[in-house]
């Protein structure tokens, strides 16, 4: 359960100001599936970051749960990034000199999980996304969107409450982002996550539940 | 996960690492050369001054010499033999004629054996012993006999030859002679005295040393390498201003490259009687009871002895000559420098080398960031594959370092050693031009073979600048990493 109230995110760039977010409020009930459509530049990210964690709001609250998340300090952010939210990035943004099960395990590591559990908790999470074959590649050695798969099972290794996905399918041909989408929402279904998704594709916008738009910071409801 | 990751990262970058490795070991190798290098140099000094000035000497005391006031002849002067009209014999119309004599060496002077006394009274002096350095200089030669010459002259041409005028024989007429001359050094010392003096540092041969009893006795101990020089062995006779002395020993410096102090070696009663200088010295070695003690000792005998010159170990040090304090210099100041600059550079190269690649990998740690991973965790990481960097950079320097010395003790360099003897050191007016005056020189003139020493201490030393070079670059280059925004996780870099 998110609540969000009245937050403002402003950039200093030197003498400049940006305001990536103006007031936004919002609340997102658990297991929920929302996506987040907006023009570049519009704040997606932004919004993302609040939710995820990853930034303080400069003003305003985001409460996650009990936690405040606007008022918590590094490391207690931290904890919660590693235990309750799971990212998944456009880029897909693995560690080159990781093979896929390894990149998997790097969810694990600071969740002071023995190695051995990590080991086969992160084969489980591969064949889950269907790439129970692929362990021992390196990213390099698969396609975009085995190497998403792999993120997604990074992500979902450690079973958290919330998912995030920033344009998940922005570097994909259509087929494959089908195919990503899919697992997303069957993932969604399967285990109650809250997802929320950033989108410019108006097609993966369709299938979720909700939709937001944000534009120039100001957040507002799609009918 | 830590020793997967670093593992992953060390191989899958292999560039970054053989740079950030291949810098460190060329300055840890370079830093164990220079060490050893100047360790052996360092040896090589000792060696030459435990030669000349003996092991357990911390301080020696000698007497600046005086410049030869205007119209008084100084003892660089000129030296002169003269034969008296009966000098020599007479055989087959050439007469031999033969003398030596013992002068104190040239530049050296002698002063009261008195200062002993009071040097042994200064506190914290353990041992002390008085040496007088002496030069004895033999003149032998065959001119054609007067008488015979001039009687046959006079019976060819009847006439005596003008006043003024050369007989037309002699020493430049065509009867012909021979002189040579021959010079060697002769040190009086104390036969009682073993601790301390140029003899406690000597390796006896053959023979025995010089003992209490031998005071006043015709006996010496030579240096094994004048005695081959000079064809003598244990048993012989050898002339010391006119006098014989039988040989009872032969000693050579205990490191067998080195001369000892003085080619010949005799009591010092006997010696300051031959040569006229009765209760004279011209050097005393005095050793204190602690090292620490040194300088007071020094600065007390300054003062008990205002006219005399006051020389510690490292005053001694520093009147080491020719290639061997080159060498020193050398290694000591462009080695050191150098050592310094490329450790300097290498350890830059490690640091640039983990910045670049920390902000090459902004979007790696960021991700880690986001996924939950704690600052410390990537600090660690970061420090962890510079360390091991450094680590494999120190033991290729090691490798190369050692494999540099090697090459170094097989090619063996030779150094040139002159200790100047005390009193030489000081520039008296000694050394006229060429001649006799080398003789002191000579003695302690020494050849060393350049050894460079491997030891622990330097091993230790190159793994815990490895160990620091890794551990400063990780360390930066982890406060880098820590410093990154989780947030950078979510720029759009495809
Ligand atoms: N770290 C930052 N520093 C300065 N300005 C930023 C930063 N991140 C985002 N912005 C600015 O905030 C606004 C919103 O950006 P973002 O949330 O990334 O938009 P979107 O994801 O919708 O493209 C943009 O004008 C962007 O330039
Ligand atoms: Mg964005």
């Amino acid at each position: 359960m998110y609540e969000l109230t009245n937050v403002t995110k402003t950039y200093s760039q030197g003498k400049r100001t940006v305001t990536a977010l103006k007031n936004v409020s919002v609340s997102i009930p658990n297991g929920q599936m929302v996506a987040i459509q907006g023009p570049t530049g519009g704040g997606k990210s932004t919004l993302l970051q609040m939710l995820g964690a990853l930034d303080r709001p400069t003003d305003g609250t985001v409460e996650l749960g009990t936690s405040n998340l606007s008022t918590l300090g590094d490391g207690k952010l931290g904890k919660i990034r590693a235990t309750e939210i799971g990212f998944v990035f456009q880029g897909f943004n693995l560690i080159p000199t990781l093979t896929a099960q390894e990149n998997v395990e790097t969810a694990l590591a600071p969740l002071g999980i023995p190695a051995s559990e990590r080991k086969s908790r992160a084969a489980e999470a591969l064949a889950a996304v269907g790439l129970g074959e692929r362990l021992t590649h390196l990213p390099a050695e698969l396609s975009g969107g085995q190497q998403q798969r792999v993120a997604i099972a990074r992500a979902l290794v450690k079973e958290p409450t919330v998912l995030l996905a920033d344009e998940p399918t922005g570097n994909l041909d259509e087929d494959t982002r089908d195919d990503i989408m899919e697992l997303l929402e069957g993932l969604w279904r399967d285990r109650g996550l809250t997802l929320i998704v950033v989108t410019h594709d108006t097609a993966v916008a369709a299938r979720a539940q909700r939709r937001l738009h944000i534009k120039q910071g100001v957040l507002t409801e799609v009918a | 996960m830590f020793t997967t990751y670093l593992r992953r990262e060390l191989a899958g970058r292999r560039k970054q690492t053989a740079i950030v490795a291949i810098g460190m070991a060329l300055a840890i190798a370079l830093v164990i050369i220079v060490n050893a290098v100047s360790a052996g140099v360092q040896n090589a000094q000792a060696t030459v001054l435990e030669s000349v000035y003996g092991v357990g000497t911390d301080i020696t005391v000698s007497q600046e010499a005086v410049a030869p006031t205007e119209g008084e002849a100084g003892t660089g002067g000129p030296q002169r033999f003269d034969f008296g009209a009966d000098d020599g014999a007479t055989t087959d119309g050439t007469t031999s004629v033969s003398q030596s004599r013992l002068e104190p060496e040239r530049g050296t002077t002698t002063f009261d054996a008195s200062a002993l006394d009071t040097v042994t009274t200064v506190d914290n002096v353990s041992a002390a012993a008085a040496t007088l350095a002496l030069s004895n200089t033999s003149f032998a030669g065959e001119v054609p006999d007067m008488a015979a010459t001039d009687s046959t002259d006079a019976a060819a041409t009847g006439t005596m030859p003008a006043a003024g005028e050369r007989p037309a024989g002699g020493p430049d007429g065509a009867g012909g002679s021979a002189f040579s001359v021959d010079s060697f050094t002769v040190l009086g010392l104390d036969p009682a005295d073993e601790a301390v003096g140029p003899l406690s540092s000597v390796t006896l041969t053959e023979g025995r040393t010089l003992a209490a009893a031998d005071a006043d006795t015709n006996v010496a101990v030579l240096d094994s390498s004048y005695a081959t020089t000079a064809s003598l062995a244990v048993g012989d006779t050898v002339t010391i201003a006119d006098t014989d002395f039988e040989i009872v020993g032969l000693v050579t410096a205990t490191t067998a490259d080195a001369a000892t102090a003085s080619n010949v070696y005799i009591p010092l009663d006997v010696a300051q009687t031959l040569s006229g200088l009765t209760d004279q010295v011209s050097d005393i070695y005095v050793q204190a009871s602690a090292s620490t003690a040194i300088n007071q000792v020094q600065s007390d005998i300054e003062t008990a002895l205002p006219d005399s010159t006051v020389n510690t170990q490292s005053d001694l040090a520093s009147s080491v000559s020719g290639s061997l304090s080159s060498a020193s210099d050398l290694v000591k100041n462009l080695g050191l420098w150098l050592s310094l600059i490329v450790l300097a550079a290498a350890f830059l190269i490690a640091i640039l080398f983990t910045i670049s690649g920390v902000t090459r990998r902004t979007r790696e740690f960021g991700t880690l960031k986001a996924i939950g991973w704690s600052n410390g965790k990537i600090v660690r990481q970061v420090a962890g594959e510079s360390l091991v960097q450094g680590l494999i950079g120190g033991a290729v320097g090691i490798v190369v370092g050692l494999a540099g010395i090697l090459v170094i003790n097989l090619v063996a360099p030779t150094l040139t050693a002159g200790a100047a003897t005390s009193t030489e050191a000081m520039g008296g007016p000694g050394g006229g031009p060429g001649g006799f005056g080398e003789a002191a020189a000579a003695a302690a003139t020494s050849d060393i073979l350049l050894s460079v020493p491997v030891t622990f201490s330097v091993i230790l030393l190159a793994v815990g600048l490895s160990v620091l070079g890794g551990l400063i670059a990780g360390m930066i280059g982890g406060w880098r990493a820590s410093s990154l925004r989780p947030a950078e996780a979510l720029r759009s870099i495809a």
